[in-house]
């Protein structure tokens, strides 16, 4: 009987075969932190170990709140500064123009890597299966035991196989696929579950579109999400790789899977999640018309230069009709984006452009909403008050569905202005 | 964790509880558990009453994947402070999960619970009766009874030491 990635993952860590169900204890390789390393060194310190077990293999990246917009948070980033100077931590990307939103960073600079287990004190985690990593979310307790120990516990999940064929039609893209699925299996639909993308679709996804689906797994509930390790993922990361310590591994054929599911890119249509959960889908006819506020192109899940690509085409040589915030993942897309003209296409629509960083996506700052407000973004959460105000409401949608909305000043349907 | 039998008042949640219903995300920068039961379901419609009403002894009641969305332990301390002694629920995120266990704070898995919430088979400011070591669980009010499924092996092992850290130092002492 096959093993799936999950198994044998933990099982190569564990040094044995295991099975799902099994509770493992492994080393983690990157243990990613962002913002919230200041209170998990806080947690440390309680457990009476004075140094973190790799200093290598611990990566802080500043995104949540960048820069500090309150004293809380300056106090946080001063606090993260001097653990980085006390614990020798190697990989730390402050305030600076080589950082951005912390996912991005962890997959353009490397860390994301096929085969290694990795962990982060963020749900969005399981973003870096699109480099076939084993990679989730975990609380900050766990996080402070994992750098005192270099340990922790899992239970090797049960997996689910998503097969996908077919080709996109115009106006659709990944996030409208992830949208489908979390609106067909619900919130709670992979719970516990690591989801596997399979099929000859995925293989034709760029690793940006294939880093949508695996960011949004967490929204289904699913311990992590990957892709296959191929060629493409291969080229990519040989020349930036910050260990050689990754092995690029894959489900057998014959593995056991807790649910199956099966997509054709033909059948799928620009799309929303209304809110005020991620799981509330609606195809854009039946939305169309309804009026927005604001438009949000940013954050972990689609602020990359083939999402701001997309969005550009559509905002070209236009003007938006509502306040359209546009923040790219990191500054090398931004700088991406500079060269390839895009910046001046979203100014001359009136785009505000912000420094990469999660900006409003959790609400800290950077485009909050009024009461009665309404935002549509390609962000990954639309839970009531998500972007700040528990009277304001967020659609979540494609940078395609995204663009076409802020010219119009209500959700529009992007093929119709493609 | 001892065996004995808790009483306390139902209050009733649904299903897909999210962690910004339980604490926003507005509060994040709340470092100190003890203060963060003022915020307790601020956002959640029906619910706004919970942190000044809630008391010591009362039971959180959920359907399914109740604490689905960000890793925040807030969302766990703020109802573990608030006095809360057991989440009750048909079943939990997985992060949440991991961060209840991880701070010796317990949980049940409550089959059929989601359905019988909908259809008022356990209601808010019900009697209930749960007997944590059995799972048994019952509703005074109106005689319902439901079984939910305590955590097992490693998991229990880290909650009976109260929570992640702990055990991880009586490992350390053990050695």
């Amino acid at each position: 009987m096959g093993k799936t990635f999950a198994e044998k993952v933990l099982g190569k860590a564990a040094g044995e075969s295991v099975s799902a169900g099994q509770v493992v204890i492994v080393e983690p390789h990157f243990c990613m932190s962002h913002d919230n390393a200041a209170p998990i060194w806080g947690t440390f310190k309680k457990i009476g170990v004075d140094k973190v077990w790799k200093p290598d293999h611990l990566v802080f990246i500043l995104d949540h709140a960048i820069p500090a917009p309150t004293d809380k948070h300056a106090e946080n980033h001063k606090q993260i500064r001097e653990v980085v100077k006390e614990q020798g931590i190697r990989y730390f990307y402050d305030v600076t123009s080589k950082g951005g939103v912390c996912h991005q960073i962890m997959c353009e600079e490397g860390f994301a890597l096929p085969g290694l287990i990795m962990v982060g004190s963020d749900s969005h985690t399981c973003t870096y299966g699109a480099f076939g990593a084993f990679s989730t979310g975990i609380g900050r307790s766990e996080m402070a035991a994992t750098w005192a120990t270099g340990q922790i516990w899992f239970r090797v999940p049960e997996s689910m196989k998503i097969t996908v064929k077919g080709k996109f039609k115009k106006g659709v893209s990944a996030k409208d696929l992830i949208l489908k699925i979390a609106g067909d299996i619900k919130a709670d639909g992979a719970d516990y579950m690591s989801i596997e993308f399979h099929g000859p679709a995925i293989e034709e996804m760029s690793l940006a579109e294939r880093m949508t689906l695996c960011n949004m797994g967490i929204e289904i509930g699913a311990k992590n999400a990957v892709c296959p390790p191929d060629q493409k993922v291969l080229d990519f990361i040989k020349p930036i790789a910050k260990t050689d310590e990754w092995e690029a591994m894959w489900a057998d054929d014959d593995a056991v899977y807790a649910q199956e599911l099966n997509y054709d890119l033909g059948d799928i249509e620009p799309c929303v999640a209304k809110p005020h959960t991620v799981d509330n889908y609606a195809s854009i006819g039946e939305v169309k018309g309804t009026p927005i506020h604001q438009a949000f192109l940013g954050s972990c899940t689609n602020a990359r230069i083939e999402d701001l690509r997309l969005a550009a085409d559509i905002l070209k040589g236009k003007e938006v009709a509502v306040r359209t915030i546009v923040i790219p993942a990191s500054w090398s897309v931004f700088r991406q984006a500079m060269k390839e003209g895009l910046i001046d296409v979203f100014l001359d629509a009136g785009c505000v452009i912000t420094n990469p960083g999660c900006g409003p996506c959790m609400g800290n700052h950077e485009g909050i909403l009024a009461p009665g407000e309404t935002c549509i973004s390609t962000a990954n959460r639309n839970f009531k008050g998500r972007m700040g105000n528990k009277e304001s409401n967020i659609y979540l949608a494609s940078p395609m569905t995204v663009a076409a909305s802020a010219l119009k000043g209500e959700i529009s349907d992007p093929r119709e202005v493609l | 964790m001892e065996n004995k039998v808790l009483r306390g008042k139902a209050w009733v949640f649904g299903d897909d509880i999210d962690t910004d219903l339980i604490y926003h995300n507005k509060y994040l920068a709340e470092t100190d558990p003890k203060k963060m039961p003022q915020y307790s379901f601020e956002y959640l419609p029906g619910k706004e009453n919970f942190a000044k009403e809630v008391k010591e002894g009362d039971f959180v009641v959920a359907g399914t994947n109740f604490g689905c969305g960000s890793s925040r332990e807030h969302a766990v301390y703020c109802l573990k402070y608030a006095g809360v002694p057991v989440i009750l629920a048909e079943s939990f995120s997985r992060i949440y999960y991991r961060n209840a266990i991880n701070n010796g704070y317990p949980v049940l898995f409550v089959k059929g619970l989601s359905q019988a919430i909908k259809d008022g088979k356990i209601k808010d400011g019900d009697d209930l009766e749960v007997d944590l070591e059995k799972g048994e669980i019952r509703d005074l009010t109106n005689g319902n009874s439901f079984h939910g499924d305590a955590v097992a092996d490693l998991e229990m092992d880290i909650m009976k030491a109260g929570g992640l850290i702990e055990y991880l130092k009586e490992k350390a002492v053990s050695k």
